[in-house]
């Protein structure tokens, strides 16, 4: 691969988050290189989505640091996280149901609109400008994840796996630098993980994105992850390359010990 | 004529953003245009103008208002009818108040007037939502109407808050004939519409239903609820105190804070449960319907007591007219969430099909 893993831009220093007595996440401490793809894995409940939650500030931690780009801070501000060019999926879908596909991606681009709502409701100049130069970028995603033929449909009427495509797809459209990606291929068959695993990788590749993903199929993870996190209980018990963590008589046990 | 957008490729990007990408709707909205403002005005007579076409636009104004805030934005709301009398109180104060005033100014001052009570009364949406903020919204309901009985400042020191608007003027001409108010109307509604129809299909209005839909969603890519929110509140209250206020200056020329009760509220509610929520289109066709059943059930019903021997007194017409109404609400929340103006949709897209049925 072209693309060249640079240096920490996010590191997570001994965070610890908890509900009410609900121990989510402990102590944990991991970074993110730029460019590259990391995943976080472990069994159900182990904390990986809290995590996440944690990095784009859905969440905030009882303990510990976050430093993004050299920027100290205890915890993210979810506007904040994204402007500064966080953008993320769900687990469970969240996508604005009622609205169409092409607009579902048109809001992913709000944070780069700069026309206020006088300027929208005369239309005329710079909203209808603003509006086009937009839309230009939105359909260049809309190609890219081949989805042109839906781009007027409800979101809430699609299946499932386009329904995660689309979700992909308004992350993309705000150009985000982090994409964090909270099981992106769960529930879809092995054709539509394909197509998903190829996005994923192109858009690390292509645009330099870097991404941080959860998943459950090793093979995926093992397949396109640079360095993996493994997760059990909320606490950290392996991080590596691929080959070192599925090698980790921890993971083997943990995931031995809950599942599979 | 087909019905079809078959042939008419968009080219563009531009092209495809119109309010109106197919051509016959485009030919549809002109030709409607042309009737409200040119064939109307030389064929209705004084009845149709004040009984029918100007309460319509009026209240279609209203429902507009209340469709951007509980249709777009999910903010469900009881009072409408509150923020339509602080517009009217506040056009009328600033009329009687500061000499010269224009009355069109007043109209827009009265609408700020009640985009800031609105915002005041939105508050609350910051914490609660659905059926709790309904709640918070009736206080407001109630505390306006109260207020206005309660200060006699704000009614000019007449007795039980009733004002008799000043006649309406502009530029030296008076609006006294009823075709005259109904052209007047149709300016500020039409423009007003057509404005919200800009505010939704941009940044604006999707950051709205972003809202509705999925807040956490929009939150984690960088709309701000506080702000889309409180706007939300602001611009659907402008549309109702702009709308209070011609209800007042050019439909009743004289009202009372009763006149804008939780009943007004729940009238303007099912005008866009009947017409489709969130939908521009859909608040016009709610308030036709609203105000056309019980006309249509006035000639109606006794035409069918003639014809079945059945008495039918005063009351019972009221009655069956409040009978009527709760089962097309029910209908309409049971069968077809989206109103009418999906209905219309699904009839367009049925047309678009005919003659072949697949
Ligand atoms: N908002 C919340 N309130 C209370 N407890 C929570 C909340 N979010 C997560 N938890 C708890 O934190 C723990 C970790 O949950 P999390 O969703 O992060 O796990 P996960 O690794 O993503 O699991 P899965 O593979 O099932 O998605 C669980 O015990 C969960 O019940
Ligand atoms: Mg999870």
């Amino acid at each position: 691969m072209a693309r060249q893993i640079g240096d920490v831009i996010l590191d997570l220093r001994n965070i610890s988050l908890s509900f009410g007595g609900v121990k989510a996440l402990t102590d944990i401490s991991f970074d993110v290189r730029e460019h590259e793809i990391r995943a976080i894995i472990g069994p159900n409940g182990a904390g990986k989505s809290s995590m996440l939650n944690v990095i784009n500030g859905v969440y905030r931690p009882q303990q510990g640091e976050i430093i993004f780009r050299g920027q100290h801070r205890r915890d993210m501000d979810t506007h904040e996280a994204a402007a500064a060019g966080f953008a993320r999926t769900f687990q469970n879908i969240a996508l604005f149901k009622g609205m169409t596909v092409l607009d579902n991606l048109m809001t992913g681009r709000n944070l780069k609109m700069r026309c206020n709502f006088l300027q929208h409701a005369l239309w005329w100049g710079p909203a209808k400008r603003e509006e086009l130069e937009h839309r230009r970028k939105v359909e260049e995603i809309i190609d890219f994840l081949e989805i042109e033929h839906i781009r007027k449909t409800p979101v809430g009427r699609l299946p499932y796996g386009l329904q995660k495509r689309v979700e992909l797809g308004r992350a993309l459209a705000a150009e985000p630098q982090i994409l964090l990606l909270d099981e992106p291929m769960a529930g879809m068959n092995v054709e539509e993980k394909q197509d998903m695993c190829r996005f994923i990788l192109d858009v690390n590749d292509q645009l330099g994105t870097t991404i941080v993903l959860i998943e459950h199929d090793m093979g995926v993870v093992m397949d396109i992850s640079d360095r993996v996190v493994v997760l059990d209980y909320g606490r950290k018990i392996g991080d590596g390359v691929p080959d070192e963590v599925k090698n980790n008589p921890e993971v083997i046990a943990a995931y031995l010990g809950t599942q599979h | 004529m087909f019905y079809r957008e078959t042939g008419q490729f968009k080219t563009s990007y531009a092209a495809d953003q119109q309010i109106f990408p197919i051509r016959q709707d485009r030919i549809g909205i002109g030709i409607l245009l042309f009737v409200a403002f040119v064939v109307i005005p030389l064929t209705a007579g004084n009845y149709w103008f004040n009984a029918i076409l100007i309460p319509f636009l009026i209240f279609a104004l209203a429902a507009l208002g209340l469709n951007i805030l509980t249709g777009y934005a999910g903010q469900l709301s009881l009072g409408s009818a509150a923020f339509m009398a602080v517009g009217a109180y506040a056009a009328y104060n600033f009329q009687v108040r500061i000499e010269g005033m224009p009355v069109l100014l007043s109209f827009v001052l009265a609408g700020l007037t009640a985009a800031g009570v609105g915002i005041l009364f939105g508050l609350p949406s910051l914490r609660i939502k659905g059926f709790y903020l309904a709640v918070a919204t009736l206080a407001a309901q109630f505390f306006i109407v109260w207020c206005l009985t309660k200060f006699p400042y704000l009614s000019n020191n007449s007795s039980s808050g009733v004002i008799s608007v000043p006649g309406v003027e502009i530029l030296g001409f008076r609006f006294d004939s009823p075709q005259s108010r109904y052209l007047l109307v149709l300016t500020i509604v039409a423009l007003l519409a057509l404005a919200a129809k800009n505010m939704v299909r941009s940044t604006t209005g999707r950051a709205w239903m972003a809202v509705r839909d999925m807040d956490v969603a929009a939150e984690v890519i960088g709309i701000r609820l506080m702000r889309t929110k409180l706007l939300a509140f602001a611009v659907s209250s402008f549309y109702c105190g702009v709308a209070g206020a011609l209800y007042a200056f050019c439909y009743l020329g004289s009202v009372e804070p009763d006149g804008f009760s939780l009943d007004l509220s729940f009238k303007i509610l099912f005008m866009i449960i009947v017409g489709g929520v969130g939908s521009i289109l859909g608040s016009f066709l709610g308030a036709a319907f609203i105000l056309l059943v019980p006309i249509f059930l006035d000639i109606a019903l006794p035409w069918f007591s003639e014809l079945l021997h059945l008495p039918f007194d005063g009351a019972t017409v009221s009655h069956i007219q409040l009978m009527v109404f709760g089962a097309l609400i029910m209908f309409f929340l049971i069968v077809e969430p989206h109103g009418l103006a999906r209905l219309w949709q699904i009839g367009k897209e049925k047309l678009r099909l005919w003659p072949f049925p697949h």
